[in-house]
């Protein structure tokens, strides 16, 4: 049997061109299908000339599959990649606005940022803003520890990741695209 | 050495690079600098101005698939844009080629709601293979060089150039260079050998086995290499709708049509056999039915040049990723001489009941005083039509029993909507075909609901004297509809019943010679004064209300669970 359920989070890993309304095409492929994207984040990649996305949505294999190949399909998509977590290496940035005063008055408060591996980024009169660098679960876990001093502002970035891979597949695609540029 | 032209100018001399001698087209204000240049260039190009954009975008559909090269549609801004949207979508659906150019607002004024502005790209991304702003003059010739290589290779599609005014009128210094290669698409996959020597180890295996050929086999010109397949080791074929003519009606080997409304042995014996391949298809649901009960005792394998229909709708045991008839000439010697007599015969005993019990009825009625049916009219038209008529169809029981009835001697000699399913598609594909193939009869089949959503290009017809043959089968009542309505819905009639205007009168006020057959005793030599008629000519024929398009496999069901009439089903004994 094929795994239908909509439990596992995949990481899709999207090399594309850098023009205007990639997105769109890229975000109509999941609202057909009726998928909710978690994250995204877009970048360069090692190739200054090569954009990358990274977008993580819950679903079934069966699906990220057809999803995958619809997402190649776009013309100025180069190459698009799934994955799950056990294959990447990833983070995601979360920023917490939180009262300096009631931070503060905490006697444990240092111990709390250390713990977390958070740092603090900006501290003023009225507010501190702290930094912390993880996994979503680490990322939440310091905000519900966080909850009690008031947290006025709270975001987190999308996946960033890299593969575990020793290869590196785009590379390899791209300098077998230029091959054939040769031979035309 | 390069010269200074306006981007406009630049287009048409781009057109005329890619081997364009005919474009289809409205002007409006925010294209007005083109079709200034196709004043220009009207010895090189000649523009055919439709009565409606939609018209000119089904024309070039018509056109593209008539004549194994692009459609090119020229249209303005905002309306005549958004008025596309039908066709850009149909073709998507049916992987027709064509370059769709179209108006826009000054770039300057992008994103301000500016008169006859658009989201040109924002709407058409989702129903187009490729979409492109282009706000600059010097790139008119790159993009348009892009987007001929990719309307028409790989998987052909249509796609969108969105230009604007002032990329219209400023200055380039024009240098054009086809377009041959994108790395980021690669539409020409490299065939894998241990892909093919799989299947052929699966066709040699085989003791059932049937090809279910689609407009890939068109598209991609695999007639002969599929005949010689096919001959090769006895294997009976079946078509989609839209691959209906990839090989002649008659050779021993073409078992007809699948799907919804096809013919009894290939949808029974998709069920039967031992081995499916699949070439050029895409598994629709129209052609399937329930999908898990689909082929249940085949391996199937699947050959394609879209990846991503593989595994899409049905899971299948193997498949080429690559073009149709490269694929199979690859399989060709690897394939052993074979025999399969008891199997490719079965497909006869079922023809022989569906001959009997519905092709006798639907195709061959004698009553001269009773009005015509359907089927009956396309093999009549067939018949007379000369050698390698094209079938041009609108959308409902006009397309699906003048499909069935009507017989094809040559490739590219059915042109249909099929995956979008677009009424009104008929009339102005009937156009666009004809002019992509002006030495072939082109025999347009369409119903009196149909014909109204663009009978306004019958002025098209009036005014290049285009040579369409029009058969309006009309019973006064949306069929399609009205059939599943009494199958299904009670034989409650909702809005289906249509009071129409005399359509001999409306082509007379076009200069189109036009006349009615009643009764069967008009229809033969109607058809003949039709056919030996130089130039355009309707006949609207009166058919009984009641017409159903059997045998029918009710959405959703097994493919072999088939209706052969209301309340009556085929039970293969």
């Amino acid at each position: 049997m094929t795994d239908t359920s909509t439990n596992t989070l995949y990481t899709i890993v999207i090399y594309s061109e850098h023009h205007v309304g990639l997105l769109n095409q890229l975000s109509i492929i999941f609202t057909r299908r009726c998928l909710n994207i978690e994250s995204i984040s877009a970048s360069l990649s090692s190739r200054p000339d090569v954009h990358k996305i990274t977008i993580t949505c819950r679903s079934n294999s069966e699906m990220m599959d057809k999803v995958i190949k619809q997402i190649e399909k776009r013309i100025d998509v180069i190459k698009a990649f799934l994955y799950t977590d056990d294959d990447l290496v990833y983070q995601e940035v979360a920023l917490y606005k939180v009262s300096t005063d009631k931070l503060m008055a905490e006697r444990n408060h240092e111990d709390i940022i250390r713990r977390h591996g958070a740092r603090i980024l900006q501290l003023t009169p009225e507010y501190t803003v702290l930094e912390k660098t993880g996994h979503s679960h680490e990322t939440l876990s310091l905000f519900e520890e966080l909850k009690p001093y008031g947290i006025k502002q709270f975001t987190r970035s999308g996946r960033v990741a890299i593969t575990k891979s020793p290869v590196e597949h785009v590379d390899l695609f791209l300098r077998s695209r230029e091959a054939q540029r040769e031979n035309i | 050495m390069n010269e200074t032209i306006t981007g406009a100018e630049a287009l048409m001399r781009g057109l005329v690079a890619e081997g364009v001698d005919r474009v289809f087209g409205y002007p409006g204000g925010f294209i007005i600098p083109v079709y200034d240049q196709l004043y220009h260039y009207a010895d090189k190009i000649t523009h055919v101005l439709t009565r409606h954009e939609q018209g000119a975008i089904h024309a070039a559909q018509g056109y593209a698939r008539a004549s194994h090269r692009p459609g090119v549609v020229i249209v303005t801004s905002g309306p005549g844009a958004t008025n596309l949207i039908t066709g850009l979508s149909d073709a998507m659906m049916d992987s027709t080629p064509l370059v769709v150019i179209t108006g826009q607002a000054p770039s300057s004024m992008l994103g301000t709601d500016a008169f006859q502005e658009t989201d040109v790209i924002g709407i058409t991304q989702p129903i187009t293979k490729w979409s492109c702003q282009v706000r600059d003059a010097d790139n008119v010739a790159p993009v348009l060089a892009r987007a001929f290589h990719i309307a028409t290779t790989g998987r052909p599609g249509p796609v969108v150039i969105d230009l604007t005014k002032d990329a219209q009128t400023g200055l380039t210094d024009f240098a054009y260079e086809k377009c041959r290669f994108i790395r980021s698409y690669s539409p020409v996959p490299d065939i894998n050998r241990a892909h093919v020597k799989r299947v052929a180890d699966m066709i040699n295996a085989s003791r059932r086995p049937m090809i279910l050929a689609g407009q890939g086999v068109t598209i991609s010109g695999a007639e002969d290499e599929l005949r010689q397949l096919a001959e090769k080791a006895q294997i009976p074929v079946a078509f989609t709708l839209l691959g209906l003519s990839g090989l002649p009606t008659g050779h021993p080997l073409n078992k007809g049509l699948l799907g919804m409304h096809g013919n009894l042995g290939p949808n029974i014996n998709t069920n039967q056999a031992d081995l499916i391949i699949a070439v050029g298809m895409r598994f629709d649901d129209r052609v399937t039915g329930d999908v898990d009960s689909y082929a249940r005792q085949a391996q199937i394998v699947h050959i394609d040049i879209d990846e991503s229909e593989f595994n899409k709708n049905i899971r299948v045991n193997a498949m080429i990723h690559g073009d149709a008839a490269a694929v199979l000439r690859e399989l060709l010697p690897l394939v052993n001489d074979a025999t399969h007599q008891e199997w490719v015969d079965s497909f006869d005993r079922h023809y022989e009941v569906e001959k009997e019990r519905i092709i006798n009825q639907a195709a061959y009625p004698t009553d001269p005083d009773q009005p015509m049916r359907m089927g009956e009219m396309a093999r009549k038209v067939s018949e007379q039509a000369g050698p390698c008529p094209i079938l041009v169809t609108d959308v409902g029981q006009n397309q699906l029993l003048s499909a069935r009835y009507f017989r094809y001697s040559a490739p590219r000699s059915i042109i249909t909507s099929g995956g979008l399913g677009t009424m009104g598609f008929g009339l102005p594909a009937a156009i666009g075909a004809k002019m992509g193939a002006p030495e072939r009869t082109v025999c347009l089949f369409c119903g009196d609901g149909g014909i109204q959503m663009t009978i306004q290009e019958l002025g098209t017809i009036m005014q290049y004297g285009t040579a369409v043959k029009i058969i309006i089968l009309n019973n006064n009542f949306l069929g399609n509809v009205r059939q599943w309505q009494d199958l299904f819905f009670d034989k409650r009639f909702s809005q289906t019943p249509m009071l129409n205007p005399d359509f001999v009168a409306i082509a007379h006020a076009y200069n189109i010679t036009a006349e009615n057959v009643e009764y069967r005793r008009d229809a033969d030599a109607a058809i003949r004064r039709m056919m030996e008629h130089d130039g355009p000519y309707l006949l609207n024929v009166n058919i009984r209300e009641e017409d159903m398009v059997m045998p029918m496999t009710p959405a959703g069901d097994n493919v072999d669970h088939i209706m052969l009439n209301p309340g009556e089903w085929y039970t293969n004994e």
